[in-house]
């Protein structure tokens, strides 16, 4: 008897195990509106019944700034490399807070959603796209603050020959280093999903270990605070080293950042994010069953 | 006609156990030594089947028999450990109604955020909008964030949503007729508006009455194998034989009186036809197969067979003597062979889903006679929800047991 079914085309095929890299792009697109529903789902979650609201974006990183100034700046004495101390911080806080931000959160894509990953399918990779939407959101809060900070001090610069502030076309590497550190961070967040479905020990880490990381990463200090250049670019492998100093680079005109660098930490976090996928795409099949 | 879904050899694994220290230690010696994991258990064993598209499939099993596993794969919230299912047709599976609502969003938000994850488009969503909140009733409290509503009015916006979802292929589950019997009805009345719109539904349940009110196909999962597969009723007659024999029926345990010379050794419950059913369902025809054994030689030309159903709280529900319709169990001269067993058969069983006990006697006659063996009681019979009226439909069991398909109509002022 020949086959009923021979010829017909089918849309969806549910089979053991997918290709590792085997990543739908139009089945996510088609989900676009819900990337955009969990966002603003988050956002707008997060501050419900706080009387400040919103404002808490702000105010967490302008009290680390005026912490950050006062321990490292007046009692360490730790260098700003001639910028305002405000500027100096705020601009390490920025962008570390959105990826310690996209980190924390991508890491519990599975854990925090279970209940909802139980019961429907969709691409289970429109959770951390819309985790990267709401760091993004927190970044632009975040980042308009240093801007203002940034007007600020660059008006002042012109009555003070005290301050040194050099912006200029470098301010383009921006978007690169955004999207660098969107790689890197979600990268290494579904790292940590999917090996924390079965063993929780790494979820318990990561707060941890973003702290001590940050602590790595130049945000505190100027990396020219480390004389020896052997050290300094051993320093520079750790991904967010040239983000940080390329940002305050941009901007500030300070910071010690090479294209080499810069080009390494890119590859690394492109890296980072491919192998990401490959194991949040084989966890994802079947973490229903151990989560 | 086209498939909308195929299943081949599907099998699902799973784990036993928690997940520690103990366990890391063991999968990790299992890794190193290439030994098998002894803590699994297969919950679904080379199931395959096809769906048409327009089909309307029920799928059957008792708890623990896979339906859950199954409906999961379907609908790829896990995946298979051996085997494909290939799908054609957008599908939209229902496991639960409000699935990602967020108490602290209001209920506008709620039903864009519901709607999205059950697949919807934001513009599909914002287009029913209207009728949504129509549907739901909630219209005043669109505002209010969901932690305020009773879980009545969650569970009707959460239903409004899924009822206005469009799927080609919709795979429903059961649970989804949670809450009151009026809510129940209005999910199973908006399956079948689906079913009749000619998309593909296909809804697992261990609830008889909605299978055979809704579906046209049937088939029955058990011990996570696929045991069979055929039309609506079909299954659903397989389906009451799986059903695990509570009380004895051979076995009689019951208290015996009677002389003893003919006894009865068993009472059997059976399809027509022969085939021994576990349970019955309202509305379904069965036989009472009365199994006895003839101990002394004798003649019995009047012999009397009497069946007296009972509630389980001992109220009688209907009595039956061969003789109220002046059958004969028994020829002219009233021999009997060594053993045998007189059947009645009940068309249309008229029982409310519950539990019944059944007491047998043999007489010599219906009036003066004397009894030759009587049990009390003789079976426990096991009702459970069924179609009796055709409909779908049943009356509450405590509102009486026995079913009475009557006729309605209205006349108009006679006088």
């Amino acid at each position: 008897m020949p086959d009923a079914d021979s010829g017909q085309k089918w849309d969806r095929e549910l089979v053991p195990k997918r290709g590792l890299l085997s990543v739908s792009v139009s089945e996510i697109w088609r989900y676009r509106d819900l990337v955009r529903q969990l966002a603003s789902r988050d956002l707008s979650a997060q501050y419900k019944q706080t009387v400040l609201g919103p404002a808490w974006f702000v105010i967490q990183p302008l009290m680390a700034t005026v912490v950050f100034s006062f321990l490292f700046g007046r009692v360490a004495k730790l260098g700003t490399e001639g910028v305002p101390h405000f500027l100096f911080y705020m601009g390490g806080l920025v962008p570390w807070a959105f990826f310690a931000d996209l980190v924390n959160k991508t890491s519990l894509t599975f854990t925090k959603n279970a209940q909802l990953f139980g019961k429907v399918y969709f691409p289970r990779l429109v959770a951390p796209l819309a985790q990267v939407l709401t760091s993004s959101a927190l970044f632009a809060v975040q980042f308009a603050v240093f801007l203002a900070g940034f007007g600020f001090y660059l008006w002042k610069s012109k009555s003070d020959p005290s301050i040194h502030l050099d912006p200029s076309w470098r301010i383009a590497l921006l978007p690169l280093l955004l999207l660098q550190m969107t790689m890197l961070g979600a990268g290494i967040g579904l790292i940590v999903s999917s090996l924390s479905t079965r063993y929780r020990d790494l979820s318990m880490s990561v707060s941890f270990g973003l702290q001590l990381w940050m602590y790595a990463s130049s945000v505190v200090f100027p990396l020219s605070k480390i004389q020896e250049p052997r050290y300094r670019e051993l320093m520079a492998l750790n991904p967010m080293v040239p983000v940080i100093e390329g940002f305050r680079f941009a901007f500030l005109g300070t910071g010690t950042v090479t294209q080499a660098q810069l080009a390494t930490s890119f590859g690394i976090s492109a890296i980072v994010l491919l192998l990401g996928l490959m194991m949040f795409n084989r966890t994802e099949q079947t973490v229903m069953d151990t989560v | 006609m086209a498939l909308a879904i195929k299943v081949e050899g599907v099998s699902k694994r799973y784990r036993l156990g928690e997940f520690g220290r103990r366990k890391f230690f063991s999968d990790l010696r299992r890794k190193l030594t290439g030994a098998a994991d002894t803590e699994e258990f297969w919950a679904l064993r080379d199931v395959s089947f096809d769906v048409r598209e327009g089909d309307v499939l029920g799928v059957l099993g008792r708890n623990g028999a896979g339906k859950s596993t199954l409906l999961k794969i379907l609908s790829a919230i896990t995946a298979p450990t051996t085997g494909r299912i290939r799908v054609k047709g957008r599908m939209a599976s229902l496991l639960e109604v409000g699935t990602g609502f967020h108490m602290e969003l209001t209920g506008r938000d709620n039903i864009f955020l519901n709607g999205t994850i059950l697949g919807m488009s934001r513009g599909e969503v914002a287009a029913k909008l209207d009728e949504i909140i129509a549907f739901s009733g909630v219209e005043k409290f669109l505002d209010t964030p969901v932690k305020r509503y009773s879980s009545g009015m969650r569970v009707r916006l959460a239903f409004a949503v899924a009822a206005h979802l469009e799927p080609e292929i919709l795979v429903a589950d059961e649970v989804l007729a949670v809450g009151d019997a009026a809510f129940q009805q209005r999910c199973l009345g908006q399956l079948d508006r689906v079913s009749k719109s000619g998309r593909t539904v296909l809804f697992v349940s261990h609830n008889s009455a909605a299978v055979a009110s809704l579906c046209k196909r049937g088939v029955v999962l058990d011990g996570g194998r696929l045991v069979f597969d055929g039309t609506q009723t079909e299954a659903l007659d397989y389906y009451g034989c799986l059903n695990p024999v509570a009380v004895q029926q051979n076995g009689v345990e019951g208290v015996r009186a009677g002389s003893g010379e003919v006894q009865i050794t068993g009472v059997e419950l059976r399809a027509p036809g022969g085939k021994p059913l576990g349970t019955a369902r309202s509305g379904q025809d069965i036989e009472l197969w009365l199994r006895f054994r003839r101990n002394v030689a004798g003649r019995w030309p009047g012999l009397c067979v009497r069946v007296h159903v009972e509630t389980e709280f001992g109220t009688p529900v209907f009595v039956q003597f061969n003789d109220l319709s002046h059958a004969r169990v028994i020829d002219g001269p009233g021999e009997l062979p060594a053993s045998g067993a007189f059947v009645c058969s009940i068309p249309a069983l008229p029982l409310a889903p519950a539990l019944y006990h059944i007491e047998t006697e043999i007489r010599t006659a219906r009036r003066q006679g004397e009894t030759l063996d009587r049990l009390t009681p003789a079976m426990k019979l096991i009702v459970e929800k069924g179609d009796f009226f055709g409909t779908g439909e049943l009356p509450n069991a405590r509102l009486g047991a026995a079913l009475v398909n009557g006729q309605w109509r209205m006349e108009s002022d006679l006088a």
